[in-house]
């Protein structure tokens, strides 16, 4: 966006102060729109006609660099592209990269049904939200447009995913086009060849459309003449190359157009970039080399600015990596992750059990977690809410108290007299300060485990069950 | 405004003038076309009736077939949206980034003959002056790997431990075989038995295994103590004596032990010392800081690990903390512009590496672990490598193979076969 201080944003604004966004001010609604934590329709007022000319500014300048581009329709429609900056720490990166895996129209029903569904019901669960893949992308292999279409038509009856219709023939991108008419498919891909009758096709059937080109100049050069045209819903495919030389040149390509839309405004090319993983598939044949490889390509455009890719296995160990590591580079890194607060079950814990308590903090937590379940450790294990701040951290700047503890397992039910045999509460090493009040507020036996949860099992051995007093 | 007009008008309007080129002609709002009177064809009647959005074009064609010379107004003036009969020319061009002036410390490891030790080569790393495997400079060396030794066996996911159970029980042929068999670049011997609540290994046992490791392979090696913070700088210190001028990375200093004697060690004997944080860019820049002024270690012998998380575990914590120490000491910050070693075996941890199936009946079926546990331990590497990391810690083969592969693919150190991707969507996988 072209503005980077709430003072400059609250000079458009309204300044009424009347708080139907929900902020008690027009500044503080201005810091809002900054961080992007709200939208600008979010302020009531200035959609008015009075404001319309002061909304349609800040709307522009409000408008992240890189073009948002919507695909699909209703509840299961993506929008990718959207970034403001080159590194997630300057402010954190918006609209994770779309994946979609491709079908083709020559294979049997049976099993394009089968793959689609295999798409569409992928999930894994994570810090209390499932992560999924969005998209199908179907390949006109055959080379007949009505045959093409027939998939598309199959795809588009089968998932409410959006679709990315795929192939250079404009021929077999119109045929699909009549069938999914009102869906709102990426249409892929306008290249130096055709790009007279996908452009017609792209504004014909409004939708957004991918430019294909390898060549910088060339794929810019698509970029001028269909904004030109009126098509402002680009998306650019600078080729995936999967090996050697130019795989390296590709990473760059990605490197200079992302920098060139954020850092030099270069508002020609700041548009959506699309990589093909799937690419891995056409040097290597071997399934488990193929897959990891397209993993490795995935992630490396998620890392390096890929808003969109085209992938081909469907092989958890390729899918599971490839959404992780999608999360982790679009985390808000502004916020701090956290778990539920509450007590845990880890394994299968009975009255003689140990009670360990650690941080909501989502790092902390499923360390010590982990460290727990693959020690076999069975035990409970108390989230206390710290507000996502880590133990040490929190013991020092008082989210982690004798009180907050105690109200951690009221607030589960949990009674120690019911539930454990031994009355006794293990704290982390880190806030062993807290031995005593915890103790005076709970009235419970407190031990203090070591600092780091990866020597809890040779803490147990030593110290677990405590012995009689 | 709208306005009608017919094509017969046109043809009067024009008609009447001497028309030699359209300048600056805008054709705006509804347009309605009288065909019957131009008797043209019924495609051409049907293909211009069709289309109302394509009119601005089917006019300049109409005007051609009147005989006005409209190419020459198409490039004069594009004044609405229109259809283009050619690409509009144009040069794609980016700059460099100007802030980064700042190169990091080169920091070689090993030491040959001529150099004090027994080492057949040394490894550079550092000496960068852009993010990896950007287009602003070329990175100056390529990334390594060090592979883990244990000196006694320890617990380990299936899919690694059966990679070395005919060499777990001695350090020595471990350390071969990782050299030998899978391409590692350097040896960590993890001298983890000297935990108190281990084995209590005493320093001197376990300096004995580190000159049966050096004697195994002639690459440079890491020294890792068992991370017992109490015992670990005597541990370290008797390890570095034994191995004086090998140019060995001490692993680690930290804020919580006594760095200072290990600081001492590293620079009585020639060794490099790795200033390990916890995910905290400030605790870093204050251990850089109090080994280079208090402890007057050399900056050419300082490397450091500000923690790997697992993908999935912390792991965006762990990226952008170097990628923001990573900027930090391009830009000009001399406390943070060191290369950067990953724990990357941590990524072992994470369940999805090493668990049977999911726990959870909600997930997708997670397939073989077999295949899982490499690819995490890859994809937590790989992302590291983006943000600047130099130095990997690894344990699995394959994992191994895969990382150099791409990473020295990035680095432009790898040719192939030219692959044509021009019709990727038509191929048959």
């Amino acid at each position: 966006m072209k503005l980077n201080s709430p003072l400059q944003v609250y000079k458009y604004l309204p300044q009424i102060n009347c708080a139907e966004c929900g902020d008690a001010t027009c500044m503080a609604f201005a810091a809002h729109l900054i961080d992007r934590s709200k939208k600008l329709d979010d302020c009531p007022p200035i959609l008015k006609d009075e404001y319309k000319k002061k909304y349609l500014e800040l709307q522009a300048l409000l408008a992240p660099e890189i073009r948002e581009i919507t695909i699909g329709t209703g509840e299961h429609a993506k929008r990718i592209g959207g970034d403001d900056v080159l590194y997630r720490h300057q402010l954190t990166f918006f609209d994770p990269t779309a994946f979609a895996y491709d079908v083709w129209d020559t294979m049997p029903e049976a099993e394009f049904l089968e793959r689609i569904n295999r798409i569409a019901n992928f999930r894994k669960f994570y810090v209390g939200k499932f992560l999924k893949v969005d998209m199908v992308a179907v390949r006109c292999v055959s080379g007949d447009p009505l045959k093409f279409a027939g998939a598309v038509k199959k795809a588009s009856e089968t998932t409410k995913l959006p679709l990315i219709l795929c192939s250079f023939d404009p021929a077999a991108l119109k045929s699909a086009l009549e069938v999914v008419r009102d869906k709102n498919p990426l249409l892929y891909a306008a290249t130096e060849k055709n790009w007279g009758e996908v452009a017609e096709l792209a504004l014909n059937y409004k939708v957004p459309v991918v430019l294909f080109s390898p060549d910088l100049d060339k794929l810019k050069s698509l970029a001028l003449s269909f904004r030109e045209m009126g098509i402002k819903d680009l998306v650019l495919d600078p080729g995936t190359y999967p090996q050697g030389k130019k795989l390296k040149e590709t990473f760059e390509k990605f490197i200079m157009l992302r920098r060139a839309g954020i850092k030099e405004g270069q508002k020609d090319i700041a548009y959506p970039i699309m990589a093909v993983p799937l690419n891995a598939w056409l040097v290597y044949k071997d399934a488990v080399t193929a897959s990891y490889w397209e993993t490795v390509l995935s992630s490396v455009f998620t890392v390096r600015y890929g808003d969109i890719m085209i992938l081909h296995s469907l092989e958890p160990y390729a899918m599971l990596p490839e959404v992780h590591i999608r999360d982790t580079i679009y985390t808000d890194p502004r916020t701090p992750v956290k778990v539920a607060p509450g007590v845990n079950e880890v394994g299968s814990p009975t009255k003689d059990s140990p009670v360990i308590v650690t941080t909501n903090f989502a790092l902390t937590y499923y360390t010590v977690e982990s460290d727990l379940s693959s020690n076999k450790i069975n035990c409970y294990l108390a989230a206390v809410d710290t507000d996502g701040i880590g133990v040490e951290a929190a013991v020092a700047g008082g989210q982690l108290t004798a009180a907050k503890i105690n109200d951690t397992f009221q607030k589960a039910n949990f009674d120690f007299k019911d539930k454990t045999s031994h009355g006794t509460l293990i704290l982390p090493g880190l806030a062993a300060r807290l031995q005593g009040d915890v103790e005076d507020v709970t009235g419970l036996r407190v031990m203090i485990g070591p600092p780091d949860s990866g020597r809890i099992p040779g803490w147990m051995e030593k110290s677990w069950p405590p012995k009689p007093k | 405004m709208t306005k009608k007009i017919k094509l017969s008008e046109l043809g009067n309007l024009f008609g009447g003038l001497d028309v030699q080129a359209l300048e600056g002609v805008k054709i705006e709002g509804d347009v309605e076309i009288d065909l019957g009177q131009m008797g043209m064809n019924p495609q051409m009647a049907y293909a211009l009736g069709h289309e109302t959005a394509q009119l601005a074009l089917h006019l300049m064609n109409i005007s051609r077939i009147l005989g006005y010379p409209v190419d020459q107004m198409l490039g004069a003036s594009p004044a609405k949206p229109a259809r283009l009969t050619k690409l509009i020319e144009s040069k794609f061009s980016v700059g460099k980034i100007e802030e980064w002036k700042t190169p990091i410390q080169e920091v070689v490891l090993g030491a040959t003959s001529s150099d004090g030790g027994t080492r057949k080569s040394t490894i550079t790393l550092g000496g960068e002056t852009a993010l990896p495997y950007y287009f602003d400079s070329p990175m100056p060396h390529r990334n390594h790997i060090t592979m883990d030794v244990f000196d006694m066996p320890i617990n380990m996911a299936k899919a690694v431990k059966s990679n070395y159970e005919d060499v777990i029980n001695s350090p020595a042929e471990w350390a071969k075989k990782v050299v030998r068999d899978f391409g590692a670049d350097m040896v960590t011997i993890h001298l983890i038995s000297t935990d108190p609540n281990i084995k209590d290994t005493s320093p001197a046992e376990a300096a004995k295994t580190v000159e049966e490791v050096l004697q195994a392979v002639d690459v440079p090696i890491v020294i890792g103590g068992s991370g017992n913070p109490e015992k670990d700088p005597a541990v370290l210190e008797k390890a570095a004596e034994v191995a004086e001028g090998e140019r060995c990375l001490l692993a680690s200093a930290s804020l919580n032990l006594d760095y200072a004697r290990i600081a001492e060690a590293a620079k009585k004997y020639n060794h490099v010392v790795l200033s390990w944080t916890q995910l905290e860019i400030n605790a870093q820049k204050e251990l850089n800081r109090k080994l280079m002024k208090q402890c007057n270690v050399a900056r050419e012998n300082i490397l450091m690990d500000p923690t790997t998380a697992a993908l999935g575990y912390g792991l965006d914590y762990a990226y952008t903390n170097m990628e923001r120490m990573r900027l930090a000491g391009l830009s000009g910050d001399a406390e943070l512009n060191f290369p950067m070693s990953s724990g990357t075996t941590n990524a072992w941890g994470a369940r999805e590496a090493w668990m049977v199936s999911s726990p959870l009946k909600e997930d997708s079926d997670w397939g073989p672990r077999e295949y899982r546990g490499p690819i995490w331990e890859i994809i937590t590497g790989l992302t590291l490598s983006l943000a600047g990391n130099d130095l990997f810690m690894m344990m699995h083969p394959t994992a191994v193979q895969v990382l150099k592969e791409i990473t020295q693919t990035l680095y432009g150190g790898k040719e192939s076969e030219p692959v044509n991707i021009d019709n990727w969507v038509g191929a048959v996988l």
